[in-house]
């Protein structure tokens, strides 16, 4: 698990849903959101924001977990969350490619077959939020509970079942939209710190991507089969 | 109403490399030239500058230098009998948008196509008999052979600044070039670029198998360079951000870099961005154009533009469907296999290749070229290998390359490996600097129903049809994909890897992930107006003031990159008519 407190469990510890919307609507800098990361003892040293603009306090939550069980922390890198996986997921859902910019959103409308492509009417943004909703009630009928309260391992099997087809969804193609979770926290771990991911560069000290600097004409001849090891550098350090 | 403007000799449509190379040719000849391109101004400075351009979100996943679906794209199915469905993302490939088109984010794989290719039909009924050649598979000559075409070849590479070493320099062998490849008039105007270290384990293993290998031939400058025009490159600095960016180094030859500011210094040619081009207008014989019909996107103002020539340069998927929208040349019917516009799509079937992964060796995938690399012509350009056993028509390349490392894209891990999770990410963290792949690049022979036409259903943002593409992946595919992915994976075995993956086979197409932006046919060239839609210089049969200049022209796909013979095509083409169809309007013969 992070080592942030489970938003909906502090959600819940502050009181209405009143709060929630205050909360959400003045993001760190409220009380409520101070007291959540004084609570989080081991919380990293520049704590990640868990100020979100698209993503409700209940999709947060969904979120968030999910990362965890696709990023999970271990000695490579922190999890998901903490290495601003939902952060990125969350500015990437309010921003152009949420909102579908750069698609051809015309109908009429057809299923079609995988080799087709992307044929949902919705944004991404829609079919994120769809996609959300529709796996919190599939784990309320099945385990009786949302995604995020669920168990480390009972949240693994029901991403598992999504990948695998076998768990159904109402309304919303179950494996795309495991997918595009999927694809979309990899961008965010992989992408550069810019974007709100990959914080610290994390992801890319793990697998020793050095980073945009990329001036290698010398390299190509002394480092072959020799590992190059820098601290990598990103857009954000250079900007 | 539309805003008519004043005749000019010649309208370009859509300014990359082909519509670069016309108007700086034309333009120099003195004659009066516009240029419409429908995206924006681009230049390396601001646009391509580090560290921004080193963005793979930006650039390698969210597209930002290639042409925007929301506005027009295409639909896709397998056959004619499934409904067609629009392209909604870019995935498969991505054409450009904005000046210097696709020629700003290509790798810059640049061949001579072979002699076989040049000669297809010809060469298999001759070496093979004439029931080699499937009924349904409708091969064709191209309509100039490859020494006529060889110094358009030697032009481009001159203006793009080709990296490579020569095989054949006018029949003598060379040691270290490529031993099947066609006569050259002299070398490569650089010097091939340094190998990686997983090229150079692959050129051994290769050797070792009794194989020819070669630097594959590359638009990225091995060393600071000044073009015959006096253009300058930097020297590539094997950053791996090369292919969906513009370089920064101006080390990956370009138009925006070297034909469009010659043609711009010219004070016979005009550029107009932000302009499309939604029809070109015929009188009404139909069999003269009188201009073209475009709409600022900036204003939405729309305009006509006479001119004496129009010639379509936009990307190859989009030269067809401009000629279809303007009712240039008599659409294709795969039913009734009448019509000839649309018909002769290929693409560029991948599959074949695999990764290995050594425990012991350290690749670091981040130095990286888009288009260095190490490749085998053994079972495509030679004539001795017989194409008996394979059972099929064509064949592939074998190369190692090393792209790129960029980690949104580029996280190899071996066979069974979870998507996701703690195995995941140990097995990511392990294999990312120790994994290569031998890749395999596969010809693709056309078939009668692998074909475009114009969607009855969806539209483009101007109202008009959508191209639609009917196209599948084949047996023949198929045959050549899996006999010569073992070819690759026996090499790649002999390098003893701790693991590898197993070669793919062939599946349906997918219109999802990225394979290459090689689109190739459409409008294609013969020696007769019954079998193609363009003659040898790319005209078009039955609308002679109306040039067609790009891959759409080639009647099948090679087993290599389309730009070589993309640019050679666009010199030719310029040639004729400045030198010919300038003094004496007509069909050329």
């Amino acid at each position: 698990m992070s080592d942030h407190p489970n938003r909906r469990d502090f959600l819940r510890t502050v009181g209405t849903v009143g709060a929630t919307g205050i909360a959400a609507a003045v993001g760190a800098e409220s009380p409520a959101d101070a007291q959540a990361q004084t609570a989080a003892k081991a919380a990293p040293a520049a704590a990640v924001s868990h100020a979100y603009t698209f993503l409700t306090a209940p999709e947060a939550a969904f979120i968030e977990a999910a990362v965890d069980r696709l990023i999970p922390a271990d000695d490579l890198t922190p999890g998901g969350t903490d290495c601003g996986v939902a952060t990125f997921i969350d500015r990437q859902l309010a921003g152009a490619w949420g909102s579908g910019d750069r698609m051809y959103m015309q109908g009429p409308w057809d299923k079609g077959v995988p080799t087709q492509g992307y044929q949902s009417p919705m944004t991404p943004a829609e079919f994120f939020r769809a996609g959300i909703a529709a796996t919190n009630a599939y784990c309320r009928k099945t385990l009786q509970k949302e995604f995020d309260r669920l168990a480390a391992d009972q949240q693994v099997k029901v991403l598992q079942d999504m990948e695998q087809g076998r768990a159904a969804l109402d309304g919303v193609p179950a494996q795309e939209f495991f997918n595009l979770l999927l694809q979309t926290a990899m961008q965010g771990f992989f992408a550069d710190p810019v974007y709100g991911g990959n914080r610290d560069k994390v992801a890319w000290k793990m697998i020793g991507f050095p980073g945009v600097i990329a001036i290698y004409s010398e390299h190509i001849k002394t480092y072959r089969n020799k590992k190059y090891d820098v601290e990598p550098k990103s857009i954000l350090d250079l900007s | 109403m539309p805003t008519r403007l004043k005749e000019v000799d010649i309208v370009i449509v859509g300014l990359g490399w082909t519509g670069g190379i016309l108007a700086k040719e034309l333009s120099e000849a003195g004659m009066r030239v516009v240029a419409l391109e429908r995206g924006g101004m681009r230049a390396t400075n601001p646009d391509f500058a580090i560290p921004l351009i080193r963005d793979e979100l930006k650039y390698a996943v969210r597209n930002a230098l290639m042409q925007n679906p929301a506005r027009d794209t295409l639909t896709f199915r397998h056959s004619p009998s499934e409904r067609s469905l629009p392209m909604r993302q870019l995935g498969s490939f991505l054409p450009g948008e904005g000046l210097g088109g696709a020629g700003v984010h290509w790798n810059g794989v640049t061949w001579r196509w072979t002699g076989i290719d040049h000669a297809l039909r010809s060469h298999y009924e001759h070496r093979y008999g004439k029931a080699f050649i499937p009924s349904d598979m409708p091969v064709q000559d191209w309509p100039m052979t490859y020494a006529e075409l060889e110094p358009y070849y030697d032009r481009f590479e001159r203006t793009a600044g080709v990296s490579g070493k020569a095989g054949n320099v006018r029949g003598e062998k060379q040691d270290g070039g490529n031993f099947f490849e066609q006569p050259r008039d002299r070398e490569y105007p650089l010097p091939a670029l340094e190998n990686s270290y997983s090229q150079m384990l692959f050129r051994d293993a290769a050797l070792q198998a009794g194989y020819h290998p070669f630097p594959r031939p590359c638009a990225n400058a091995s060393r600071a360079y000044t073009n015959p025009d006096g253009s300058r490159l930097g020297a590539c600095v094997y950053c791996g951000h090369c292919e969906r960016f513009g370089c920064e180094a101006n080390a990956k030859g370009s138009p925006h870099i070297t034909v469009i500011p010659k043609a711009m210094a010219q004070p016979t040619f005009e550029l107009r961005t932000h302009s499309w081009v939604t029809k070109v207008l015929l009188d009404s014989t139909k069999k003269k154009a009188i201009g073209v019909a475009y709409t600022d996107v900036s204003t939405g103002q729309e305009y006509e533009q006479p001119a004496s020539i129009v010639a379509l340069c936009a990307y190859a998927i989009n030269n067809v469907h401009l000629m279809l929208l303007s009712g240039i040349g008599t659409p294709y019917d795969p039913v009734a296999q009448k019509g000839i516009v649309g018909r002769n799509y290929c693409y560029q079937p991948g599959g074949g290749g695999v990764t290995l992964f050594f425990e012991d060796k350290i690749f670091n995938p981040f130095m990286a070229s888009g288009a260095f690399g190490v490749a085998l012509d053994d079972f495509h350009a030679s004539d001795q290998f017989d194409r008996t056993a394979m059972g099929a028509i064509g064949g592939a390349t074998i190369a190692v390359g090393q792209s790129n490392g960029r980690p949104i894209g580029y996280r190899p891990v071996p066979a069974g490996t979870p998507r996701w999770g703690a195995e995941w990410k140990k097995a990511t963290a392990k294999w990312y600097l120790r994994a290569m792949n031998v890749g395999v690049t596969a010809s693709n022979m056309p078939n009668r129903y692998n074909a475009y036409d114009l969607d009855p259903a969806y539209k483009n943002v101007f109202g008009q049809p959508l191209l639609r593409l009917t196209y599948n992946f084949l047996e023949n595919d198929r045959k050549v994909v899996g006999y010569i992915g073992q070819k690759a994976a026996e090499i790649a075995r002999s390098m003893k890897p701790t693991s590898m993956t197993n070669p793919g086979t062939l599946g349906d197409y997918n219109i999802v992930p990225y394979q290459s932006t090689h689109n190739t046919g459409g409008a294609i060239m013969g020696a007769s107006p019954k079998d193609s839609a363009v003659n040898r210089y790319l005209q078009s049969w039955d609308v002679p003031n109306v040039f067609v200049v790009g891959a759409n022209a080639f009647p099948h796909n090679s087993a290599y990159n389309p730009t070589g013979p993309v640019g050679a095509l666009a010199y030719w083409t310029a040639d004729a008519i400045k030198k010919r169809f300038r003094n004496r309007p007509g069909l050329l013969t």
